[in-house]
């Protein structure tokens, strides 16, 4: 019973404050399998495999000292017991805020004990095939709301105030006299130090030495930290600290740099000989120096990873094995009927015929080493319905375009003419019959594109006359007085910033200002569910490539992974240190790929809530992300105008696209994923030939264990064409199955 | 760069007098200075906090543009009440009131009587969002439809046929730029680097009537061999030396003026590179200006307004396309000084050599022509008071002497001091002297008139714009006196200023032109129907009587078909013109009637069409 409690505590508290997030890996609380249809689900084998030990200790005395806090003593006890936690121990380290414990908890228990709380929360008795997937808490310690007087207080040891300028400029003098092949790396440190510095003058009421300080040196800052600086400008007093974000991440997360091992024993030598220990005390409290061993590496090696708010990603980070390949197709016989020629013939155009091989023969293949097992995660059956509809995009991929730089796609863009309320989101179905837009007055509207009109299902009463034997049964649900083109939802009590499909047409998904995110039916166009627990504005969303589960992510920094069947978060992705912005599912529905105002993109496992890659690199907000069909690489857009590219397994990223000249609010790669086209709100869509940007990379040895990465700088050369719309922000992309590419957005009459 | 930063980011604080104001304002009297400071400095702090939230807001609804709303999303997140009633789609204006020594800013709400609201008709409903599909792109090229952006811009256009090295953007290239874009391949494969996608010419800009049309042209010009160049807008102007010089040959002036006025629609064409064509477009344009004969009865038919049309466009090319590299206008000025001094030159060439010259401007005018005034003079002299050699040679130096008259009468105002002594002009200038005199007198008084606004004058200023049709059905018979020609009626040349005050002036005809423009744009498609039938066998033409009613027929069979086809493919439109080329015989009806109103017109329109921004979701949103 008290389990139960502590569950709904934490959720409480969870919700009420937002997560102020710790650690990356944080806790790994995975559960074991209930009775499910998928008998064999790989839950139980998965340990927090990635995940230090000792930070799971920490995590567990942090709730540990939550509990003792709340007097939930049974709690304490029975949490004690499970872990094999010695209360001195908690004590120790409970003391010794840093932790650096023995290591001996047994992960395994801990989690078994965690997701016994979530199983009685959630108390499910589920239809569907999954096990009771658990809450995996952000860092539960941090919850606690951390007193912002005990993270500051590390800035409570004081030198001289005047000196400061006199240490920075000290090392500034230091640096640019180095060898050139160090400056780069060394001056990395510059920002830093100057915004902890600058911190700390703050923290201790030295008004007027901050502001010279500020004055002096935020000059010299790269000019990718604008953003950041603008906001520390601001800040000029102790009391403005508080609640501060931006500050708060600057504590909280260690500012990661990676340097090489020379430039870091000139560093330290050039500290110790100065006695300079007012920077030596700030680079080891704030800063996580990354060394390793080789080649310093140049400027702009350095300048594309950087830029993120909390430095590069931890070389470990991206160690994790993905399993990035896609999952084996379930085996569907495709009646061969002679429909197709028919089609073909109604076609009229002479298409290139596509070879047999690419469409049915791929799918008897072995399956992809790196694919994840087929019930890695335990995914929906298919209906029959599903398996139509499969049928259908078979038979549909075999009359696709084979894009390349020499066969373009055509475009065909959908304009939203009068959209005063603003178009916030627009998504498409697969089969592109369907375009739903979500508008700033709050509502959403969901068009047909093809000639089919939308009905809705008929009245209980009326559904009872009918004859639910008969053949066409599906057709006589359906209430033709309501056909229509377009269909309004109401529901949403701010702007919808985010929409998408269901894969099997049936649902959609739309996420608000309000916190909610609402799963409408399209049968009876009308709500299902609210989906409350951001309680801050809920920036994207979308639907797994399998359906049942979806993702979301918003203001409160967290993305969140869902089941249409529960109104609680199955997962909890936390890390991130500003806003999520867009969040997207692997093909293989394993992972989940979210991108954030703190400039970075992470990687998620479904399977454990494990953040598996960091991907740095982008100097601005990132508002839009793609995977390619193979899911091998991933496409991110952001406010700088760039499409950067990545590798997932190696964690890399490849490619870096020039040429948007405003924020790319949508990617979409081809079917095939010969080609990516990148939608901005400088009224263009850019294609870009992706392949050659994949096959260009060189992904050496030396790359792979240390992560430098030398970008060709030939985004000109893989564009493939620019298409400018008159006065049209391109806010989505979409490729039909037959490799068309649909775009959309909102016209815009100033 | 460092400096600019630092001005950027330094922290601004609002001023305390405004603290002050607001405490004011909710019934604080007096507020210490330490806590306004304490305030101020606080307030600073929470607004920039808000202002970055809303920020947030502004980006994830995809705009450029904060609006209240942003900002009231995110007191929400701070917890905050957001503010009420300051809704606002558009800019706020900032604005002061100084009352007691302070500056204030104020939100400006008038107050607003509630009988008035509701007396007043309700507004129309605001259109519901609706959907439109349109092609950005075929296969990889942009269809150059109105929901598009016009195809290239300029800039564009001339880094491609500048810089043909310069990796050409697949997508932007234009069928026109292929030549040089070839050479660029050719040298590009040396460097076996560049490779050039050489795209299969798509024809998919061009409609199947729009290629029917120029294959048919480009067959009655210049044979078969040439109806592939037809394949690109730009390409017209190849077409253009090759009618021009067919239609000096055959003396068919409709067809001329129409050419002329194409050209004249090309170079208002603001997206257009037409620099690449000048080479073509110049000779044609000299050639409607100086030919001998241009008419096949030159004593009867107006081609005196052609080339006086056909040398403003060639004074609006220079002034618009002349560089340094060119040279254009030199090299036009010499070959006109060369006929002009040449004795042997005809009349009409002398006319369009003068007419050239005088187009380029006031200092041209005052070097090349009014020292040649006296000469001038005694030929004139020859031929008037000479015997009579024949009636054209007569015109002709009537003309020319009108001309020299009319132009060199604003010069002579403007450089020569007063008083007007006829003698002293007679000995200036000879022959001329005495009527220059009387026109300098008159110019002068009419600049005093015109209260000193007139930048160039034209005697033929008077002729209001809607008498031009009228007067033109009225028959050939007015050629003798140098009437207002067909080719004013789109008197839009760049140096013609609208003269405002002139209480003898028409009003400027901006609103009637566009009516007018756009019935008639309409129109035109449909003449190319009726046209391209006539060359199957049955002449429309020849249907219509010469007379001056003959203009209804063919109006009212144009506006019957304004739907025929839809204005989306303006290109058609200069198409029209050079059609009756075949039908040598008819074109002295042709000449009369058909260019009246109509054409010019619709050629205006084309180029309107081509111009106007976002026709479809204009006409949805108002």
């Amino acid at each position: 019973m008290a389990a139960v409690q502590d569950g709904q505590m934490e959720l409480d508290a969870e919700k009420e404050t937002k997560p102020e997030i710790l650690s990356d890996g944080t806790s790994n609380l995975s559960g074991n399998t209930a009775s499910g249809t998928l008998s064999s689900s790989p839950l139980t084998a998965a340990p927090a495999g990635g995940a230090p030990k000792m930070e799971d200790q920490q995590t567990l005395i942090a709730v540990l000292q939550f509990l003792k806090r709340n007097k939930l003593t049974d709690s304490v006890e029975i949490l004690r017991r499970e872990a094999g936690l010695g209360e001195d121990q908690e004590d120790s380290q409970a003391t010794d805020g840093s932790g650096g414990g023995k290591g001996d908890v047994d992960g395994g228990d801990a989690n078994s004990l965690l997701s016994r709380v979530s199983i009685t929360s959630a108390a499910a008795p589920q239809s569907m095939c999954d096990s009771p997937l658990m809450f995996m808490l952000s860092a539960a310690g941090a919850d606690d709301q951390p007193d912002v007087s005990v993270v500051l207080s590390a800035y409570s040891q004081q030198g001289d105030p005047s000196l400061y300028q006199v240490y920075y400029s000290g090392l500034k003098n230091f640096i640019e006299s180095v060898l050139d092949c160090h400056r780069a790396e060394l001056s990395q440190l510059f920002y830093p130090l100057f915004v902890h510095m600058y911190l700390e003058l703050v923290y201790n009421n030295h008004e007027n030495e901050a502001k010279a300080f500020f004055e002096k040196f935020s000059g010299d800052q790269e000019c990718y930290y604008q953003d950041d600086l603008r906001v520390l400008c601001g800040l000029t007093k102790k009391e403005h600290l508080k609640g501060n974000e931006v500050l708060l991440d600057f504590r909280t997360s260690r500012f990661v740099l990676r340097i090489s091992r020379d430039s870091y024993q000139l560093l330290k030598r050039h500290l110790q000989e100065r006695h300079n220990n007012q920077i030596w005390n700030i680079i080891q409290e704030h800063l996580y120096i990354d060394i390793f061993d080789g080649m310093p590496r140049s400027k702009s090696q350095i300048d594309s990873m950087s830029g993120s708010l909390a430095g590069e990603g931890k070389r470990e980070v991206n160690k994790a094995k993905v399993f990035h390949g896609l999952l084996k197709e379930p085996e569907i016989e495709v009646p061969l009927d002679d429909e197709d020629d028919e089609a073909e013939n109604e076609e009229g155009k002479p298409k290139k015929k596509k070879t047999k091989k690419d469409s049915l023969g791929s799918k008897s293949k072995k399956q992809d080493p790196n694919a994840p097992q087929q019930n890695r995660i335990p995914l929906p059956e298919l209906k029959d319905s599903d398996k139509l509809d499969k049928i259908m995009y078979m038979k549909e991929s075999t009359k696709r375009i084979r894009l390349g730089p020499e066969n373009l796609p055509s475009i065909c863009f959908y304009t939203f003419l009068n959209a005063y309320q603003g178009l916030t989101a627009v998504d498409f179905t697969d089969d592109s019959s369907l375009l739903a837009g979500g508008f700033a007055d709050s509502t959403v509207r969901v068009w047909s594109v093809t000639p089919k009109k939308l009905r809705k299902v008929k009245s209980a009463a009326d559904l009872n006359m009918i004859d639910k034997e008969s053949d066409d049964v599906l057709e006589r649900i359906m209430d033709e007085k309501t056909a229509s083109e377009s269909k309004i939802l109401y529901g949403h009590s701010g702007p919808v910033y985010g929409v998408s499909f269901s894969p099997d047409r049936n649902y959609l998904l739309s996420s608000s200002e309000d916190g909610t995110v609402r799963l409408w039916s399209l049968l009876t166009f009308t709500c299902l569910v609210g989906y409350k627990g951001h309680n801050y504005p809920v920036w994207d969303t979308q639907f797994s490539p399998f359906g049942y589960y979806f993702v979301s992510g918003g203001h409160d920094r967290v993305a969140r992974l869902w089941a249409t069947d529960h109104y609680q978060p199955l997962r909890i992705f936390a890390g991130h240190l500003a806003d999520v912005t867009c969040t997207r599912f692997h093909p293989n529905s394993n992972y989940v790929a979210t991108g954030s105002t703190d400039r970075t993109i992470r990687l998620w496992d479904v399977l454990n809530g494990n953040c598996v890659r960091i991907f740095t690199g982008h100097k601005g907000p990132i508002h839009s992300l793609a995977f390619s069909p193979n899911g091998k690489f991933l496409a991110s857009g952001s406010t700088d105008g760039r499409v950067l590219l990545w590798d997932i397994g190696h964690g890399l990223m490849i490619g870096e696209l020039k040429g948007h000249t405003d924020t790319i609010y949508s990617l979409k790669f081809s079917r095939d994923g010969e080609i990516l086209a990148s939608g901005s709100m400088d009224n263009t869509v850019r294609l870009w030939n992706s392949m050659k940007a994949f096959d260009e990379v060189e992904t050496d040895d030396f790359t792979a264990t240390t992560g430098h990465i030398h970008l060709p700088d030939n985004s000109q050369e893989l564009l493939l064409g620019t298409y400018h719309s008159k006065s049209t922000p391109v806010t989505h992309l979409h490729f039909t199955r037959r490799n068309l590419l649909l775009a959309a957005g909102a016209y815009n009459s100033q | 760069m460092a400096e600019e930063r630092r001005q950027k980011l330094c922290s601004v604080i609002l001023p305390t007098e405004s603290m002050k104001a607001m405490a004011e304002s909710v019934g604080v009297g007096s507020l210490q200075e330490d806590s306004c400071l304490a305030l101020s400095e606080e307030v600073s702090y929470r607004i920039k906090e808000i202002a970055q939230d809303a920020l947030k807001f502004m980006h994830h609804g995809k705009r450029r543009k904060l609006t209240t709303g942003d900002i009231d999303h995110a007191l929400k997140l701070k917890n905050v009440e957001p503010l009420y009633g300051f809704q606002s789609q558009e800019f706020i204006p900032f604005r002061f009131a100084s009352g007691g020594g302070r500056e204030l800013h104020f939100y400006e709400e008038k107050e607003v009587d509630l009988s008035d609201i509701i007396n007043t008709p309700l507004p129309r409903v605001p259109l519901d969002v609706s959907l439109k599909a349109h092609w950005l792109s075929i296969d990889g090229v942009q269809p150059a439809i109105p929901e598009n952006p016009p195809p290239v811009p300029k800039e564009q256009q001339k880094t491609d046929s500048t810089e043909p090295l310069k990796a050409v953007k697949p997508g932007q290239e234009e069928e026109g730029s292929i030549q040089t874009k070839g050479q660029g391949a050719s040298s590009a494969e040396v460097k076996g680097k560049e490779k050039m996608r050489m795209k299969p010419r798509s024809t998919h800009e061009l409609s199947v009537e729009q290629q029917l049309y120029y294959k048919e042209i480009t067959e009655a010009c210049v044979g078969s061999c040439e109806a592939k160049r037809a394949v690109c807008v730009c390409n017209k102007c190849y077409l253009f030396l090759f009618q021009v010089r067919v239609n000096v040959v055959q003396n068919n002036l409709a067809l001329l003026i129409y050419l002329m006025r194409m050209v004249k629609a090309l170079m208002d064409n603001p997206t257009l590179y037409l620099e690449k064509y000048l080479h073509e477009l110049i000779p044609a344009v000299v050639t409607c200006i100086v030919s001998k004969q241009l008419c096949l009865r030159p004593d009867v038919d107006n081609h005196w307004a052609l080339r006086d049309f056909a040398a403003r466009l060639m004074a609006q090319s220079c002034k618009t396309f002349s560089t340094t590299t060119n040279n254009i206008q030199s090299r036009i000025t010499k070959t006109f000084t060369k006929a002009l001094l040449d004795d042997k030159t005809q009349w009409t060439t002398r006319y369009g050599c003068i007419a050239g010259l005088a187009e380029l401007g006031h200092d041209v005018i005052k070097t090349l022509i009014i020292p040649r005034l006296s000469v001038e003079g005694a030929r004139i002299k020859a031929v008037m008071d000479g015997p009579v050699v024949s009636n054209i040679d007569k015109i002709g130096a009537d003309h020319v002497q009108s001309l020299l008259l009319k132009h060199c009468a604003s010069v002579v105002a403007k450089t020569r001091p007063l008083p007007d002594m006829v003698d002293q002009y007679k000995v200036d200038y000879g022959y001329l002297g005495t009527m220059l005199c009387s026109h300098v007198v008159k110019a002068r008084a009419q600049a005093a008139f015109q209260a000193q606004t007139v930048n160039r004058t034209t005697l033929t200023i008077t002729q209001p714009r809607p008498t031009l049709s009228v007067s033109q059905s009225g028959l050939s018979t007015s050629s003798g006196s140098r009437a207002p020609s067909i080719i004013k009626v789109p008197s839009s040349l760049t140096l013609m200023s609208t003269r405002p005050g002139t209480p003898t002036q028409p009003s400027p005809p901006a609103t009637k032109y566009i009516v007018m423009a756009t019935s008639a744009g309409a129109a035109s498609t449909q003449q190319v129907i009726t046209l391209s039938s006539s060359q199957s066998g049955s002449p429309v033409t020849s249907t219509v009587p010469s007379t001056p009613t003959s203009l209804q027929p063919l109006v009212k069979l144009e506006s019957g078909n304004t739907g025929a086809v839809s204005g989306s493919r303006p290109l058609q439109k200069y198409i029209v013109v050079s059609l009756p080329s075949s039908s040598s015989s008819l074109e002295n009806k042709s000449s009369s009637v058909l260019p009246s109103s109509t054409s010019p017109i619709s050629m205006e329109s084309a180029v309107k069409l081509e111009r106007s921004e976002s026709p479809a979701a204009n006409t949805q949103s108002h």
